[in-house]
């Protein structure tokens, strides 16, 4: 059974050359991480795997890694320039080639610093025309496409968490697409992730912290 | 929906309507849009690729490697100071796909279609035979969404990443595309965009991608000169009433075919074919080893 697919899966994306899955796929990346971590940050570690390691500098990808970061879009003709703006804002980046083993060969460990103390990390692929899947977040296995609006939650593996949880993003006129929880083992920290069909208010992460043993919560609107 | 080409054939036959029609309406179901909305953001595509087409011949780009650029602007001149083989309308398309690909290598902005590797194709054909014709924006937005039509039937029956299928999934799926948008934009028939879709397949089936240094450059612009070439000799043929044999679905089956049959080395790895001639191998070196 074939699925329907968009004409904009055809033409396009817009974008600043010259490869989609090397330079388009690694700006969105870039900016899955700003838009998850939200706030600020005085330095950044790429961690490049495979192709990505091989051949980044001849693809642009390191300048789409930044860019995405400093939350630019695919089309942004400063995409090329995003060495310097980095600099300007006083944020320091370093790229480092990493074989990490049976993944796609499109793979960025993207960290966040503060101060030289990791914020936050991702982990995910550029998997061909721009499209990317986000499959780590601060040590937890997910699967993201950034397609759709997500609300992670990690919280303590007992009963009735996920009824509290889903009952804030409800109780926000947020419909749940799709939910799957994973856990490192009973009764330690569990992790849901939430896709939506419509964008998450802010403060949806302030509701959710307030219940009882959230520990935390992030929240990525879809990537355009 | 559509899957197959006989069944747009089928359905434009029913409804007697265009390629584009049908695709356009089909986008108004899926994204639950008018059809202004779906026109208005192909309106802003078709923006980019004009820009992109242009912007090479009016000032020389260099890739981020430094190894291409300037070709557009050597076509141009070319076509307009001497005689040529081909004629104006082919060479003012070469340098448009030139451009469009320069101006991609050199991390300008594009409109991936299929992708950002074969950008170059559908807009040279469509604004070449656009203004051959005198046509709008309107007319030249119709083609593209021919063209898109062209293109998901390719990517639901095949693929159209060099990673999986070659080069021929890009550049051949790319002058697939503006094969039939030029038919459209020229009022041949809906079989006859087809017909020569197929043999714009047909005529580059089994190409490798075997990209130089693993970059989107070398052969890949040139490439993209040539296929808009294969795209318009294509459409004249089919526009004259020559037919492909073979009809289009199996055409794009066999594509496919070919394509998981090639070894890894030839699908966008850069371990095979060009990429690892004695030259390619020191360009890849002198690449790499630059920064």
């Amino acid at each position: 059974m074939m699925s329907n697919i968009s004409i904009f899966d055809i033409m396009g994306p817009v974008m600043i050359g010259p490869s989609s899955s090397h330079t388009a796929g690694a700006e969105r990346l870039g900016k899955a991480a700003y838009s998850i971590w939200g706030k600020a940050f005085d330095s950044v570690e790429f961690y490049l795997h495979g192709s990505f390691a091989k051949t980044y500098q001849g693809h642009g990808t390191d300048k789409a890694l930044v860019a995405g970061i400093l939350g630019m879009s695919a089309d942004d003709y400063r995409l090329k320039e995003s060495m310097q703006i980095a600099e300007s804002r006083g944020i320091r980046v370093k790229f480092i080639e990493e074989d990490m083993g049976d993944v796609h060969p499109n793979t960025v460990r993207i960290v966040l610093k503060d101060n030289e103390q990791a914020l936050f990390t991702l982990v995910g692929s550029s998997i061909g025309g721009g499209n990317i899947i986000i499959t780590e977040i601060d040590g937890s296995a997910l699967e993201i496409s950034g397609q759709y609006p997500v609300v992670i939650a990690k919280y303590k593996d007992i009963k009735g968490m996920i009824s509290k949880i889903t009952g804030v993003i409800a109780s926000k006129e947020v419909n749940i697409a799709t939910l799957k929880v994973t856990r490192e083992s009973k009764g330690e920290v569990a992790t849901t992730v939430i896709e939506t069909d419509n964008v998450a208010p802010e403060s949806i992460i302030d509701e959710i912290m307030k219940i009882e043993n959230v520990f935390s919560v992030r929240v990525l609107n879809a990537i355009s | 929906m559509y899957n197959k080409a006989h069944e747009v054939i089928k359905m434009a036959q029913e409804q007697n309507c265009r390629i584009s029609d049908i695709v356009i309406a089909n986008e108004c179901k899926l994204k639950e849009c008018s059809r202004e909305d779906v026109r208005s953001k192909v309106a802003e595509v078709l923006q980019v690729m004009k820009e992109a087409a242009q912007s090479g011949i009016d000032k020389e780009t260099t890739s981020m490697s430094g190894l291409i650029g300037g070709n557009a602007v050597k076509v141009d001149q070319y076509r307009r100071t001497k005689k040529t083989v081909c004629g104006d309308t082919v060479n003012r398309a070469i340098a448009r796909a030139l451009s469009a690909s320069e101006v991609n290598a050199s991390m300008g902005r594009i409109a991936a279609m299929p992708t950002a590797g074969a950008s170059g194709i559908v807009p040279a054909a469509v604004i070449t035979a656009a203004e051959s014709i005198g046509a709008d924006d309107e007319a030249m937005i119709d083609a593209l969404l021919t063209a898109s039509g062209i293109g998901q039937l390719i990517k639901k029956n095949a693929t159209i990443s060099g990673a999986e299928g070659g080069c021929q999934a890009e550049c051949g799926a790319g002058a697939a595309m503006a094969a039939a948008a030029i038919v459209e934009l020229y009022g041949g028939t809906v079989e006859m965009a087809f017909h020569a879709g197929a043999i714009a397949i047909k005529s580059i089936l089994g190409l490798v991608c075997d990209p130089v240094a693993g970059l989107v450059e070398v052969p890949c612009a040139k490439r993209n000169a040539t296929g808009v070439v294969n795209a318009m000799a294509c459409a004249d043929m089919a526009l004259a009433g020559v037919k492909s044999a073979i009809p289009f679905d199996e055409v794009v089956d066999a594509m496919y075919k070919i394509g998981k049959s090639m070894p890894a080395a030839l699908r966008e790895t850069a371990m095979g074919g060009l990429a690892t001639t004695p030259t390619g191998e020191a360009i890849r070196c002198r690449v790499m080893g630059k920064k």
